[in-house]
């Protein structure tokens, strides 16, 4: 037997170097895992942050232009129609002129071309705020092209030319050494709808559409996912029908979204006849949608209201719907506001049954209620990203950053939420 | 009833050819102390019963044995422990070929969900005891012969370990600790789920075992302890109280805690 | 915009009910006397019998509506239009309403008396509605007033409707299911009607684009789905290739290696990524790691498709890890410690007892998770919409660029439609064999990871 042991202890003892090594290695592949996991969400928010930073500013060109009254043909008592269809491009224009020497037509093109289509808004934005500044000389900071824009925050550094010509590098190395081709903080980009030129175009009308879209989802999902957990957790009769309505719901909350959008399409577009692009019908498709995180949180939430307290109200003769009412929801409330938030911004982030229901159409004005064309965030983003322009690229970062400020907004609320919910008990 | 302060152990602590020794072994959870400077020889070939009332730490102190506390991450031991004179709490002591010395059996019976064969042919696998499928099968039948198992289960070896009666599957742990060829077995507990019948077939496997394995076992029931061990130690509240041939501790009980759990004042 | 005052005014009806029925309650008690409920029970009554019916009229009306002034508005259309029926009325009827929103109402002087007559409809729609609407609020609120008397059981009343009504919402999630279902049922139906469902399951060759003129190829399109089926079969076995590996191994080292620290930090950060949303995950995938494949192929020489599969399976299989890694932590976690315990009693190092028992025991919890996630890669849509393309090869090379079905049900639905093209229709057809794929898997998972919990509670 002494023999047997020893030599099952030497055999034990051989083989400890492999077996140790296989240990490290496999710890190994644990740690490279999580490190790649860690590894992708570095890379992943960086690339991003480092595109789309950029998009916060905007190249301006500082100007004083002259409202010339008789040019505009306009004074502070024109009605204020004849003040919007002034001709302010052409001030614009005719300050360039002033500023840069041109001589050809083509060279004149090259330069009108520094500055956005945009730009004669401001100018009369400016005037129509305050009319009382016609004739005055206004000091203003004129938007730039995406173009010089780009060269402006990206080439420039590395000696590029980006899209320009020589002409208009003379022009704009001027500019910048005289001080007035600045980049300043981009207002535009959170007071514009979408547009198609990019330095225009801002996500205040995508912000609008996914608050409405998000708000309708909310009043919807809220109420009935609540409800929908009350009567499964404490009033359902334990049965088949119960059994096939829970199975439903586990099923529900992993089917593809893109199906959802299927069924917004078919039934409340083309039967409902709901009117599409609108954040109502948004609203009702992640209704659906967030329906089954709701549920499925929120009996989490009415299970772990421990039962004494249930038998505690009973106790004092409290009926079934008091008890649920006035003790197990109350307790159980931070908790469901927890999936809520989860849900909200699953939706939130949710694009493909948007695209189905039209809410991918072009929309430049800013959506004001329910009923209004509109997009949201992420289908902006996605339309966006689609854009040759490099600048169109700089703003799809800049966009899924705002998009992203969003999502760990909510996280961070239903974090929180949970921590107190945790200290309850 | 309350705990002397440094308290010595009354009876006979120490042994003549001990396997196992314990030397002022302390055990702590975090800041709570589980277990007081116990010291304890365990002789080779012996049966030794750790009894005492629940929450005294009698477990706690069997798996110091082989460093099972080890997987507690707040788990920290003072004192030493001498397997054949070597401290197995020593910095370059491996704990992997330590189990594989002295080996485990649970309270629960916990059989791994594989085949019977395969439950009894892990520990020989892992580590690396034999070259060749027949040697590995005759390890296995000899396994399960001396648990006592062979006869029940020779024809399905291939079926699942979990499929087995109670008493069978703590029978099947037993054979796959012994197929390692441990020195020393601790069993915890090992018939506290199974009924009687099954009970009586692992205490006659125990003794059986004596001849080739130091065995130290947990137990909750007085007379089986009377029934399987020489020696038998009794805890109470994380202190060694006394030790003594078993006999003798159920008879003449020397302190008057161990008198007052014998005869059933608690437990 | 009528729709919301109407809410508000029964929003304010509620109020208004609830109290005044409280406090008719009140007065009910003389000496001798006592209410069967409280005060507010006999509000909460009033209350309900004032706004539920109207809403529920509301909602019959918003859900009939259409239809009705749809078919009013059909027969007045010119007769021709008539004739040809179907599409061509849906078409005409949609012209109708887009000119009766619009400034000009007698843009189509053939269509005006139409879009006349529907201006009429809707202006007697909205004030027979709205008249309906508030007069059964009233005659539900006096209703409800006349009732009150001490011996009534409001409580009980109350609480019968509050759980008719918590049974209701909880039937939306069925509804749903019966939407989705129905809805693409129906749709797969008509255009199994055009394309034999045998060449639409195994034909080879995509082209949905129906010809404008007869004598071009394929002028009907060609609606054989295989491509589309590989396609999306290849992105999910990479996506998968990449998550499960490294998303079991992540939950492997969190439950079993990491101290409670480092878990507590890295495992939320893992969780981020499944919080991002696809979107972004496309156009990363898009403009970033598709453009460095490319670069990468061209430097070993492989001539990588700026829209390849493999970009797009790379991105959603990290879009995975977290998915893959929370399902398998579950199920590691529920693996009793008896198990570890038994092995590591026989001197088993740690990778070997995850390895050869923990691993083993939880093989069909996770197996139930590695479906789940299969099911979500196959529903993923923009990513694939965004990286990999809309070119319906049939090709086993991950670095071309290839399809997927939920690619082409957007592809198919998005901008303008007609609603009885065969394009249209091919898209719920498509929508019907993901919904199914997806049902059955997640189902199958769901039953599977349930059963493995069983056994070890």
């Amino acid at each position: 037997m002494t023999d047997q042991l020893t030599t099952t202890r030497s055999k034990v003892e051989q083989g400890m170097a492999r077996r140790r090594r296989a240990e490290g290695r496999f710890r190994l592949y644990g740690v490279l895992s999580v490190g790649f996991g860690l590894l992708c969400l570095v890379v992943l928010f960086g690339n991003i942050l480092s595109q789309g930073s950029s998009a916060f500013r905007q190249t301006v060109l500082q100007a004083e232009i002259l409202l010339d009254q008789e040019y505009l043909g306009l004074n502070n008592q024109s009605p204020v129609n004849e003040l919007r269809n002034g001709n302010y491009e052409g001030l614009i224009k005719q300050y360039l002129r002033n500023t840069a020497e041109v001589s050809s037509r083509s060279e004149r093109r090259a330069l009108y071309g520094l500055v956005s289509v945009g730009a004669h808004w401001q100018l009369q934005d400016a005037v129509l705020a305050n009319p009382d500044l016609l004739g005055s000389t206004l000091s203003i900071e004129l938007i730039m092209d995406d173009n010089v824009d780009q060269w402006f925050k990206h080439e420039r550094d590395e000696g590029g030319a980006g899209r320009l010509n020589e002409l208009q590098l003379g022009w704009l190395e001027q500019w910048v050494a005289e001080g007035r081709l600045k980049s300043r903080f981009s207002t535009t980009f959170f007071t514009n709808g979408d547009s198609r030129e990019p330095e225009l175009a801002g996500v205040h009308g995508a912000i609008m559409g996914t608050l409405l879209t998000l708000m309708v989802t909310f009043l919807l999902s809220f109420p009935i996912g609540v409800a929908a957990a009350i009567y499964l957790e404490e009033f359902a009769p334990k049965n088949r029908i119960t059994e096939i309505v829970e199975i439903n719901i586990n099923n529900l909350a992993a089917v593809p979204s893109i199906t959802f959008g299927l069924l917004g399409l078919a039934i409340f577009i083309n039967i409902f006849g709901v009117s599409r692009s609108t954040p109502l019908i948004g609203g009702l498709v992640l209704t659906l949608m967030t329906l089954p995180t709701i549920i499925i949180s929120g009996r989490a939430a009415i299970k772990s209201v421990p039962p004494s307290i249930r038998e505690a109200a009973f106790g004092l003769g409290a009926s079934k719907m008091q008890v649920v009412f006035h003790h197990v929801l109350p307790l159980a409330m931070p908790g469901m506001l927890t999936g809520t938030i989860i849900g909200m911004a699953q939706a939130l982030g949710e694009t493909a049954p948007l695209l189905m229901i039209g809410m991918i159409a072009f929309v430049v004005d800013v959506p004001g209620f329910i009923t209004d064309p509109s997009t949201v965030l992420p289908v902006q983003i996605f339309l966006w990203s689609d854009s040759p322009e490099q600048a169109f690229t700089e703003r799809t970062s800049g966009a899924i950053i705002v998009l992203l400020t969003f999502l760990i907004m909510m996280n961070t609320v239903a974090v929180w939420l949970r921590r107190r919910l945790e200290r309850r008990w | 009833m309350s705990i002397i302060e440094n308290h010595q152990t009354d009876g006979e602590p120490f042994c003549d050819s001990p396997k196992l020794k314990a030397r002022g072994v302390g055990v702590f959870y975090g800041d709570k102390q589980a277990i007081f400077d116990v010291s304890l020889d365990i002789g080779a070939n012996e049966v030794i019963a750790l009894i005492g009332p629940s929450g005294c730490g009698k477990s706690t102190f069997l798996r110091c044995l082989n460093r099972m506390n080890d997987t507690i991450d707040i788990c920290r031991i003072t004192g030493e422990i001498l397997l054949d004179d070597e401290d197995i709490y020593a910095p370059k002591i491996d704990v992997v070929p330590l189990r594989a010395r002295v080996g485990m059996v649970f309270q629960k019976p916990n059989p791994f969900p594989k085949t019977i064969f395969d439950n009894v042919a892990y520990g020989p696998r892992i580590h690396g005891l034999v070259n060749h499928r027949h040697e590995l099968e005759e390890i296995v039948e000899q396994s399960l012969r001396r648990a006592g198992l062979w006869s029940e289960v020779k024809d399905r070896l291939d079926a699942p370990g979990t499929g087995l009666s109670g008493g069978q599957q703590q029978r099947l742990c037993i054979a796959r600790t012994i197929a390692v060829d441990p020195e020393v077995i601790l069993m915890d507990e090992p018939c506290s789920a199974l009924d009687p019948i099954a009970t009586a077939r692992i205490e006659e496997l125990i003794d059986e075992l004596r001849d080739n394995y130091t065995i130290a076992i947990v137990t909750h029931s007085m007379q089986q302890a009377a029934r399987v061990s020489q020696r038998t130690a009794y805890f109470h509240l994380g202190q060694l109280i006394e030790v003594n041939p078993t006999d003798l501790v159920f008879t003449k009980p020397q302190h008057a805690l161990t008198e007052a759990y014998i005869t059933g004042r608690f437990g | 915009m009528t729709f919301s005052i109407l809410l508000l005014v029964i929003a304010v009806l509620f109020v208004i009910a609830y109290v005044s029925g409280a406090r008719r309650a009140r007065s009910l008690v003389t000496p001798g006397v006592t209410l069967n409920s409280l005060p507010g029970h006999y509000g909460s009554l009033v209350a309900l019998w004032t706004c539920l019916p109207p809403l529920l009229l509301m909602l019959c009306w918003g859900v009939l509506e259409t239809p009705v002034i749809d078919r009013l508005l059909a027969a007045q259309l010119p007769a021709e239009v008539q004739a040809e029926g179907g599409n061509r009325i849906s078409l005409a009827l949609s012209k109708v309403r887009n000119l009766a929103g619009g400034a000009n109402v007698q843009a189509d002087p053939e269509l005006a008396p139409v879009v006349l007559h529907l201006k009429d409809l809707q202006s007697r729609n909205s004030m027979l509605s709205t008249t309906l609407v508030l007069a059964l609020a009233l005659a539900g609120f006096g209703f409800g007033l006349r009732r009150l008397a001490p011996a009534l059981r409001a409580r009980n009343e109350v609480e019968s409707i509050v759980k008719v009504l918590l049974f209701c919402s909880s039937g939306v999630a069925v509804l749903t299911t019966v939407g989705i279902l129905s809805s693409v049922l129906y749709e797969a139906w008509m255009f199994f009607g055009r394309v034999p469902v045998f060449d639409f399951l195994f034909g080879t060759t995509w082209s949905p684009q129906v010809a404008l003129r007869a004598d071009q190829s394929g002028s009907s399109g060609s609606f054989g789905a295989v491509p589309l089926f590989a396609g999306t079969l290849m992105i999910s076995m990479i996506a998968m290739f990449i998550a499960v590996p490294i998303g079991l191994m992540s939950a492997i080292y969190l439950s079993e290696y990491a101290t409670p620290r480092v878990r507590s930090y890295a495992k939320p950060a893992l969780e981020v990524l499944a919080g991002i949303p696809t979107v972004v995950y496309g156009f990363f995938a898009a403009l970033t790691v598709a453009p460095i494949l490319k670069s990468l192929g061209a430097d070993i020489g492989l001539e990588v498709s700026s829209e390849s599969a493999l970009a797009a399976g790379l991105v959603m299989g990290v879009m995975i890890i977290p998915f893959v890694s929370s399902l398998s932590d579950d199920v590691i976690n529920a693996v009793p410690q008896a198990l570890r315990d038994g092995s590591y009693g026989l001197g088993a190092t740690q990778s070997e007892t995850i390895r050869q028992v923990v691993i083993p025991a939880a093989l069909p919890g996770i197996v139930g998770a590695v479906m789940l996630a299969v099911s979500r890669a196959i529903g993923e849509t923009m990513i694939v919409a965004m990286a990999a393309g809309l070119a319906a090869n049939l090709t086993a090379n991950p670095l071309d660029s290839v399809t997927t079905v939920t690619v082409q049900i957007v592809t198919l639905l998005v901008g303008d439609q007609e609603f009885d093209s065969s394009k249209t229709l091919a898209a719920f057809a498509l929508g019907l064999v993901l919904f199914l794929v997806t049902l059955i898997l997640n189902y199958v998972a769901l039953k599977v990871v349930q059963k493995y919990r069983e056994q070890y509670d």
